[in-house]
């Protein structure tokens, strides 16, 4: 399955990169996949508990590392730092 | 209730929108309260004492719009609203600059009141922004306060 994974404001600062493709079928593999993509930083950063996971621009409700997530071919995954506007 | 969500980039003129809801909701709108937020110079995020030059506000589109449709969709349900309008702006901007406009109208006042009190907290801590601050002396990223979350807390109860 072929996934963009997405990176925003301080997240993609820190991996370096706002958007990345890889192949994933569910969490654990698009962990690794990352892990795989991101030498320089590793996946640290993503883990971190403040940081919030989208699937398709909906937010994953609860703790997404525990979640069970299966992804289909063209899924839109983003990591969200802590939001704010106004 | 009519929901508008504007964001872009370009700055707004209230009066225009102001106006628009007046022309638009005619005579059984007896309430408009705006509340428009502007960037000033005190820093919060790099902490380093250094005056704020430049905001940049970042957002994803799509996701920030339905973040901030949530938001309305539960104004609505709890208060007899006729209308919101919701401009929020991103990109670079500078001190004195209007960053977001809520505007609200309702028959009575405390619906208009209450909705926009109500928008203007849950933006600082729902709505898919991201705000980097940058100083003469560094940027950071803005998080919201626990003052914020304290407030859009409030409203549970």
């Amino acid at each position: 399955m072929n996934i963009q994974v997405k990176f925003f404001a301080s997240l993609r600062e820190q991996v370096g990169t706002s958007e990345l493709q890889v192949s994933a079928v569910n969490l654990e593999t698009l962990l690794n996949a990352l892990k795989a993509r991101l030498t320089e930083t590793g996946i640290e950063p993503l883990l971190s508990p403040n940081v919030r996971l989208a699937v398709n621009q909906d937010l994953v409700k609860g703790n997404w590392r525990e979640a069970e997530l299966v992804f289909t071919d063209g899924d839109e995954v983003a990591f969200l730092p802590p939001v704010t506007g106004g | 209730m009519d929901q508008q969500i504007q964001i872009q980039q370009q700055d707004f003129s209230v009066d225009k929108i102001y106006a628009a809801m007046r022309h638009e909701y005619g005579n059984k709108v007896g309430a408009i309260a705006s509340f428009v937020g502007l960037v000033r110079d005190h820093n919060a995020a790099a902490g380093d004492g250094g005056d704020v030059q430049t905001l940049t506000i970042e957002h994803y589109p799509g996701m920030t719009e339905k973040s901030i449709q949530k938001i309305l969709d539960y104004a609505e349900e709890r208060w007899p609203l006729i209308a919101i309008h919701v401009v929020h702006r991103v990109g670079t901007m500078a001190p004195s600059e209007q960053i977001v406009l809520v505007m609200v109208a309702s028959s009575h006042r405390d619906a208009a009141f209450a909705g926009a009190q109500y928008v203007m907290d849950c933006l600082k801590t729902e709505a898919v922004f991201w705000k980097n601050e940058r100083s003469d002396l560094g940027q950071g990223w803005v998080e919201s306060t626990n003052a914020d979350k304290f407030r859009a807390k409030m409203w549970d109860s």
